[in-house]
C-alpha cells in the first residue's frame, strides 16, 4: 500500500482545500522557477528516466512523446494541448484533479510547455464538466494573479498562457486528433496518421497532446526526482496512479495507489469489497469500458499495471475499474457497453460505423436469448473485422469488450442462445429460396 | 529515385506519392471508394487496406505516404480478409436494390463486391433506412444507398467552392445532406453524380431512362460555352439520353458544367425537322425543293450589298466556312458578322481574341486580373480552374467590375475605366504587383469588350503587358474570355466586317437599314427591328431566330454531325456524330453546297475532306508570330458593368430544355429568399 508521503495528489478528497494558497502550502509551485531553469533537456530526460507512461489509456512513454516535438521552433508556434475530455465510462480520475488539485495540472502545463517550447496551452475539457471547468478557470485566474502564468510566468522568463475550451460531449473528441479537430471548431473526426500531431497538429502546428493526470504528476516527479518515481511500482510500470473503482462494490471511490497493486487488494481494501463478498464476483473490467473484462479466476492474482494486464489479454487503459458481481447479467452489461460505442462512433470510417451497430444488435438478442449459437462465431468475426481496420483506436475500444466477453463467457452465451440457425447447412434447402419464408414466424 | 517493393516487385516511385499510387505503378490493383485523384484524401472507406511488412495492422494505402524501402503486399490472405470484412460492412446497410437502381452496371460497389466481397450475406438485422434528401432538380437522392465515402462533400467544398453539402449525425446515423435541403447552388453540382461510387446520388432527369449497356457512347465536344469541354454523349436510338464528362487534363479535367450535362433534353424539343416558309404571315411546312427555290428567287432579287449574313453561337467550322464561301463566291457579298453581342475585336493576329495562357496555364499564374468578366457564369470550367489555382498557390485575384460570388475570394478594384488607365500608367497599387509577378494573367471579358471603352481597354492592356514583357514565348498573359463555342472559329475564318476605323461597320449598316436580306445561321441571341427585311433562318431549334424568319431551313444540332470547333484557347477539336438530325433536317454545310450548286455558282468542294483541308489552311495562315500594336487610343471614361448572364438560358438548346428551365426558376427563387444577395 502506498505510503502517505509518496502520495502525489494529497488533496484528492478535498480534505485540505483546492485554493491556490492551500495548494502552495502543500508544496505546489515551489521551486518551479529552478526546475525550469534547469533546461528543456533536463526536464525531458528526467521524465524519461522516471519511466512515466501516459495516463490517458494507451500508456505511451511521456518522456518520449515530449521529445517528439521539434527541438527548435520554426515558422509555426508549438502548442501544448491537455486532454481533459474524460469520457470513458467508469473513469473519473481527471475530474477530481480538475476539482481539487487544479494547481498541479497548471504547474505541470507550464513545465511541460516549456519543455516543448510552447507558449500556449489549450485545455480541452469535457462539456459535461461544466462545474469542474468553472473551478479550473478560477484556479487559472488565481495562478495569473500570482504571476505564475502570463508574461514571465513564475519568474522563469517564459511567457505562457492557458486557455480553457469546453467540448460538446462527444466521446470521440477524447481521441487526440479528433480533439484537435474539435478544438479548431470542426466536427470531431479523427485525422489520418501520419502525419502525427507532434509535427502537424493544432492549426497545422507541432502539438503535444497529453492527459490531465500525466501532466499533473510532472512537477512532483521533477521535484522529488525521477529515481523516487521509478522506485514505485514495477519496472516500466512505475509511479502511482489514480484508480477509479465503481460498479458492484460497497464503497466506489477514487484512490491513488502504486502501480502494480493486486486488483484484489484494491477492491477489498479501498472499495470495501464486492457486494455480496469476493465469491460473488463475476468479472472485472480493469481499464474503463473499452478494455476486455477479466473473469474472477484471473482477478484473484492479477496486478494492476500496463504489462501484466496486457499479458492477461486486457489493458490498464484509464484504470477505471468496473466490478461486475454475479447479480448482474454479464451479456447485458457488455451489450450496454456496445450500445454506448454504437452511439459514440463518429461514422467516418466504414468498419466502426457499420460494425458497432451490428455488434450491439447481436448482443442485445443474445442477452434476450433470441440468438442462435452460430452467431457467436459471427460476432467474433465482426469484432475481428473492426479491430485494426479503422482510422483511430475507437474500433479496438469497441470490439475489445465484446472479444473479452466471448473469450471468457462463451459458455454463458451458448447456454442462452438455443435457437437454431435460420438455414442449416445439412438440410436440403435449395440455395435460391426466399429467405423470409424460413423465418420463424413464417415457417 | 526511391524504391518500394510491391508484391516482391521492386519499383521506383516519385517522392510524395501514396502507397496506393505506388501500387498502381507496380500494376497491383487496389479497390477504393473514397479515394479520388482530384479530391483531398479522406481515407475513410478502408477498402484500400494493404499489408505492410512489420506492421501488425493493415494500412490504408490511399492515405499512407510511400517511403523508401517499404514492403507492401496486396494479394495475401490477410489483405483479402480485411477487404472482405470491409466489403461486408459496406453491404450490411446497403439495400440490395440493384435491379431498380440507376447506378446498376456502372456501380463501383457492384463491381468491387463481385471481386472482393462474400458470396452471401451474414447480416440478418434490419437495414438502415435514410430519408431522401432534396438536392435540386438535377440530383436524385436515395440516401439509404449511401456508403459515406464523402466524395460529394469534398467535391462541393474543394472544387465547386460551395460548403453547402455536409454530413450531419454520427456513427450509423450519419447522413449526407444539404443541411436545409435546398438545391445546390453551383454550376458544377451535377458532377457529384459521377463521383458517387454507388447509387445514392443519381441523375434526376435520367432516372429510369436507360441502362448503361444499352447506350451508344460517342466521344465528342461540348458547345454550351467556349471552353470546349470533352464529353461523352450516350444515345439510345435517336435520343440523346445523357452527357458525361471525358477526361482532358488541358481543358475540363474531369468536370463538366450542369448546362453541358443537362441541356441535352433540349435536343429533343422545339426541333426544326422540316423547312418552313412564311405565307400570309404564317409559317407553313414545305419541302426542301420549294424552300430552296423560293430562297434562290429571293436572293436574285437583291443586290449583293443588300444581303447580309450572321453566324450564331453554336456553329462549327465546316458550316461557318461554307457559309462564308457561299456568301463570297455565290452571292458576292462580304457583309458577314459573327459578333451578336458587338464585342470589340482586333483580328490582325490570333492572340488578340483567344485565351493565350491556356486553361492549364492558369495553374502557373501568380496574379490574375479580371476585367469585366464573370468567369463563373461565362466559362464555368475555367472558373473551377481559377479556384484550383487559388487553393493550390493562394494567388492574388483582382477584378475590375463586380462579378459577384466567384467561389473564391478576390479583390474588387472598382469598375471605372480610369482604374485601367491607372494600372497602365503605374499609378495604381496593383500596377507594381503585376509588374513584379512572373506570370500575371489578365482576363478580359465580353462585358468589357462590348462596352464603348472596349477598344481602349483591350489595346492599352495589351500594350501594357507587351511593354512589361508578359507577352513572350513561354508566357502570354493576354486573355480574352469568349462566351460562345463558335466565336473563335468564326473570327479565325474571317466572319466579321471591320473597316479601318470602325469595328462595327456591319452593325452600323444594319442599324441604318441598309440590308434588305439577312441570312441568320443559328442566330438566336440577337434583337433587331425586322421591318421589311427578308430573313432566312437556318438552325436546329425553333427559337428567337426562327420566330422572325420568312424561310426556315432545318439544320443539325451539335450532336448530330461531325464538326470542328475551336475553343477559347484556340484549340481545334473534333466533334463526332452521336445521333442524326430529326426529320428532314440536314447537315448545314451540305445545305450551302446544294444551294450554291442550284444557283450554278458552286462553293468549290463536295466532300468533307477537302473542306477540312481548306479550313486548316485558312487557320494556319492566321497563326503568325508578329505582334502589332495600336497606340494612342483615346481614353473613354466609363463604368464597366458586367452584363448579367442568364446562365441556364444562354443558347437555343438550353432554352428548349425543361431541366434548364427548372434550374433557372430555382436559381431565380434564390433572389427572393432574403438570404441571398439580390443583384
Amino acid at each position: 500500500m502506498l505510503k502517505d508521503e509518496d502520495r502525489i495528489f494529497k488533496n484528492l478528497y478535498n480534505d485540505f482545500g483546492w485554493e491556490i494558497d492551500k495548494a502552495v502550502e502543500r508544496g505546489d509551485w515551489s521551486e518551479t522557477k529552478n526546475l525550469i531553469n534547469k533546461g528543456k533537456e533536463w526536464i525531458i530526460n528526467e521524465i524519461k528516466e522516471s519511466q512515466l507512461r501516459g495516463r490517458g489509456g494507451a500508456g505511451f512513454p511521456t518522456g518520449m512523446k515530449l521529445s517528439f516535438a521539434p527541438k527548435k521552433v520554426g515558422s509555426r508556434p508549438h502548442y501544448l494541448v491537455i486532454n481533459a475530455d474524460e469520457s470513458e465510462p467508469g473513469t473519473c480520475k481527471d475530474r477530481d484533479i480538475l476539482r481539487f488539485e487544479p494547481q498541479k495540472l497548471i504547474e505541470g502545463c507550464l513545465i511541460s510547455a516549456y519543455a516543448i517550447s510552447a507558449h500556449t496551452c489549450y485545455i480541452y475539457i469535457r462539456g459535461e464538466y461544466f462545474r469542474e471547468g468553472q473551478r479550473l478557470q478560477e484556479a487559472i485566474n488565481q495562478a495569473y494573479k500570482k504571476n505564475f502564468l502570463g508574461k514571465n510566468a513564475c519568474g522563469s522568463d517564459w511567457d505562457f498562457d492557458i486557455y480553457l475550451h469546453y467540448g460538446a460531449g462527444a466521446y470521440i473528441c477524447g481521441e487526440e486528433t479528433a480533439l484537435l479537430e474539435s478544438l479548431e471548431g470542426k466536427k470531431g473526426l479523427p485525422r489520418l496518421k501520419p502525419p502525427f500531431p507532434a509535427l502537424v497538429g493544432l492549426y497545422g502546428c507541432p502539438t503535444i497532446v497529453n492527459n490531465v493526470e500525466t501532466i499533473a504528476v510532472v512537477p512532483t516527479i521533477l521535484r522529488r526526482g525521477s529515481k523516487w518515481f521509478a522506485s514505485l511500482g514495477k519496472p516500466k510500470n512505475t509511479g502511482t496512479k489514480i484508480f477509479c473503482i465503481s460498479g458492484s462494490v460497497n464503497n466506489p471511490c477514487n484512490v491513488e495507489e502504486e502501480m502494480g497493486i493486486p486488483l484484489k487488494e484494491l477492491i477489498e481494501k479501498h472499495a470495501g469489497g464486492v457486494i455480496g463478498g469476493w465469491n460473488n464476483l463475476q468479472a472485472v473490467i480493469p481499464g474503463g469500458s473499452s478494455m476486455p473484462l477479466l473473469p474472477k479466476n484471473i482477478c484473484e492474482t492479477i496486478t494492476m499495471d500496463f504489462d501484466s494486464l496486457i499479458k492477461a489479454k486486457s489493458g490498464l487503459g484509464t484504470a477505471g475499474i468496473i466490478v461486475i458481481n454475479k447479480d448482474e447479467d454479464i451479456i447485458k452489461c457488455i451489450s450496454r457497453i456496445a450500445k454506448f460505442y454504437k452511439h459514440e462512433s463518429c461514422g467516418q470510417c466504414t468498419p466502426c460505423r457499420e460494425g458497432c451497430g451490428w455488434m450491439w444488435r447481436m448482443l442485445e438478442r443474445m442477452s434476450k436469448g433470441e440468438a442462435n449459437y452460430k452467431e457467436i462465431d459471427l460476432l467474433y468475426d465482426v469484432t475481428k473485422q473492426i479491430e485494426g481496420h479503422t482510422i483511430c483506436a475507437f474500433g479496438e475500444g469497441a470490439s475489445w469488450p465484446v472479444q473479452g466477453l466471448l473469450r471468457h463467457f462463451r459458455k454463458e452465451i451458448e447456454k442462452r442462445s438455443h435457437e437454431e440457425p435460420l438455414i442449416k447447412k445439412k438440410s436440403n434447402i435449395p440455395y435460391l429460396i426466399d429467405q423470409h419464408l424460413l423465418e420463424k414466424d413464417n415457417a | 529515385m526511391p524504391k518500394i517493393t510491391v508484391n516482391n516487385k521492386e519499383i521506383d516511385f516519385e517522392n510524395g506519392m501514396t502507397v496506393l499510387q505506388a501500387c498502381e505503378l507496380a500494376g497491383a490493383e487496389i479497390p477504393r471508394f473514397c479515394y479520388h485523384e482530384r479530391l483531398s484524401i479522406a481515407g475513410n472507406c478502408r477498402m484500400c487496406l494493404v499489408e505492410l511488412e512489420k506492421s501488425n495492422k493493415p494500412i490504408a494505402s490511399c492515405a499512407m505516404p510511400a517511403t523508401e524501402g517499404m514492403k507492401i503486399k496486396t494479394n495475401t490472405p490477410f489483405v483479402e480478409k480485411a477487404r472482405r470484412g470491409v466489403m461486408e460492412f459496406l453491404l450490411a446497410n446497403h439495400p440490395l436494390d440493384c435491379p431498380v437502381c440507376d447506378q446498376g452496371g456502372e456501380c463501383d460497389l457492384q463491381d468491387q463486391s463481385l471481386f472482393y466481397g462474400l458470396d452471401n450475406s451474414r447480416y440478418t438485422e434490419n437495414k438502415r433506412q435514410v430519408k431522401e434528401k432534396y438536392m435540386g432538380p438535377l440530383i436524385k437522392t436515395q440516401m439509404t444507398r449511401c456508403i459515406h465515402c464523402t466524395r460529394c462533400i469534398r467535391f462541393a467544398t474543394e472544387v465547386a467552392g460551395i460548403p453547402e453539402l455536409g454530413a450531419i449525425g454520427r456513427g450509423e446515423d450519419m447522413e449526407i445532406t444539404t443541411y436545409l435541403e435546398k438545391s445546390m447552388e453551383s454550376e458544377l453540382s451535377a458532377n457529384v453524380i459521377d463521383l458517387c461510387p454507388v447509387g445514392a446520388l443519381t441523375s434526376k432527369p435520367y432516372a429510369f431512362e436507360a441502362r448503361p449497356w444499352d447506350l451508344k457512347k460517342t466521344e465528342t465536344i461540348d458547345v454550351m460555352d467556349a471552353v470546349g469541354s470533352n464529353i461523352r454523349v450516350d444515345t439510345y436510338g435517336w435520343e440523346v439520353k445523357r452527357i458525361l464528362p471525358r477526361i482532358n487534363e488541358d481543358i475540363n479535367e474531369e468536370w463538366i458544367s450542369d448546362k453541358t450535362r443537362y441541356a441535352c433534353d433540349g435536343l429533343l424539343k422545339q426541333r426544326l425537322d422540316t423547312p418552313y416558309t412564311r405565307e400570309n404571315g404564317r409559317l407553313q411546312k414545305t419541302s426542301w425543293d420549294l424552300a430552296l427555290k423560293l430562297l434562290i428567287n429571293k436572293l436574285k432579287s437583291f443586290k449583293p450589298y443588300e444581303i447580309a449574313g450572321m453566324v450564331g453561337d453554336l456553329a462549327d467550322l465546316e458550316m461557318i466556312y461554307s457559309f462564308k464561301n457561299f456568301f463570297e463566291k455565290s452571292l458576292g457579298s462580304t457583309n458577314l458578322e459573327c459578333r451578336e453581342d458587338r464585342t470589340y475585336i482586333n483580328p490582325t493576329e490570333r492572340m488578340n481574341y483567344i485565351f493565350n495562357s491556356k486553361i492549364n496555364g492558369i495553374e502557373e499564374a501568380d496574379t490574375i486580373l479580371l476585367i469585366g468578366a464573370n468567369p463563373r457564369l461565362e466559362a464555368t470550367i475555367l472558373n473551377a480552374r481559377i479556384r484550383k489555382a487559388y487553393i493550390k498557390n493562394k494567388i492574388k485575384i483582382y477584378s475590375v467590375g463586380d462579378p459577384g460570388d466567384l467561389t473564391y475570394p478576390y479583390k474588387k478594384l472598382g469598375s471605372n475605366t480610369s482604374i485601367i488607365k491607372d494600372i497602365v500608367n503605374g499609378a495604381h497599387e496593383i500596377s507594381e504587383k503585376i509588374k513584379k509577378s512572373k506570370k500575371p494573367l489578365v482576363i478580359i471579358g465580353n462585358s468589357a469588350l462590348s462596352s464603348k471603352s472596349g477598344q481602349y481597354i483591350f489595346e492599352t492592356i495589351k500594350n501594357f503587358l507587351f511593354n512589361n514583357n508578359f507577352i513572350r514565348k513561354d508566357w502570354n498573359g493576354l486573355n480574352v474570355l469568349n462566351q460562345h463555342a463558335s466565336r473563335v472559329g468564326a473570327i479565325d475564318l474571317g466572319v466579321y466586317s471591320i473597316n479601318d476605323n470602325n469595328n462595327f461597320s456591319f452593325f452600323e449598316k444594319m442599324d441604318n437599314d441598309e440590308f434588305k436580306f439577312i441570312y441568320l445561321l443559328g442566330v438566336d441571341n440577337i434583337n433587331f427591328d425586322k421591318k421589311d427585311k427578308f430573313i432566312v433562318y437556318q438552325g436546329s431549334h425553333g427559337d428567337k431566330g426562327a420566330e422572325i424568319a420568312d424561310i426556315i431551313l432545318p439544320g443539325a444540332a451539335y450532336t448530330e454531325k461531325n464538326g470542328l470547333f475551336v475553343n477559347l484557347e484556340g484549340k481545334i477539336q473534333k466533334a463526332y456524330k452521336a445521333s442524326y438530325p430529326p426529320g428532314d433536317a440536314r447537315e448545314d454545310w451540305v445545305i450551302f453546297k446544294d444551294l450554291a450548286n442550284k444557283m450554278g455558282k458552286p462553293i468549290g468542294y463536295n466532300n468533307v475532306k477537302i473542306l477540312r483541308d481548306s479550313i486548316n489552311n485558312h487557320i494556319n495562315q492566321k497563326i503568325t508570330n508578329n505582334i502589332n500594336k495600336i497606340n494612342n487610343i483615346d481614353f473613354v471614361d466609363e463604368n464597366i458593368l458586367i452584363k448579367p448572364v442568364d446562365y441556364y438560358y444562354t443558347n437555343s438548346i438550353a432554352r428548349s430544355s425543361h431541366v434548364m428551365n427548372e434550374c433557372r426558376q430555382i436559381s431565380k427563387k434564390f433572389l427572393f429568399t432574403g438570404i441571398e444577395k439580390a443583384s
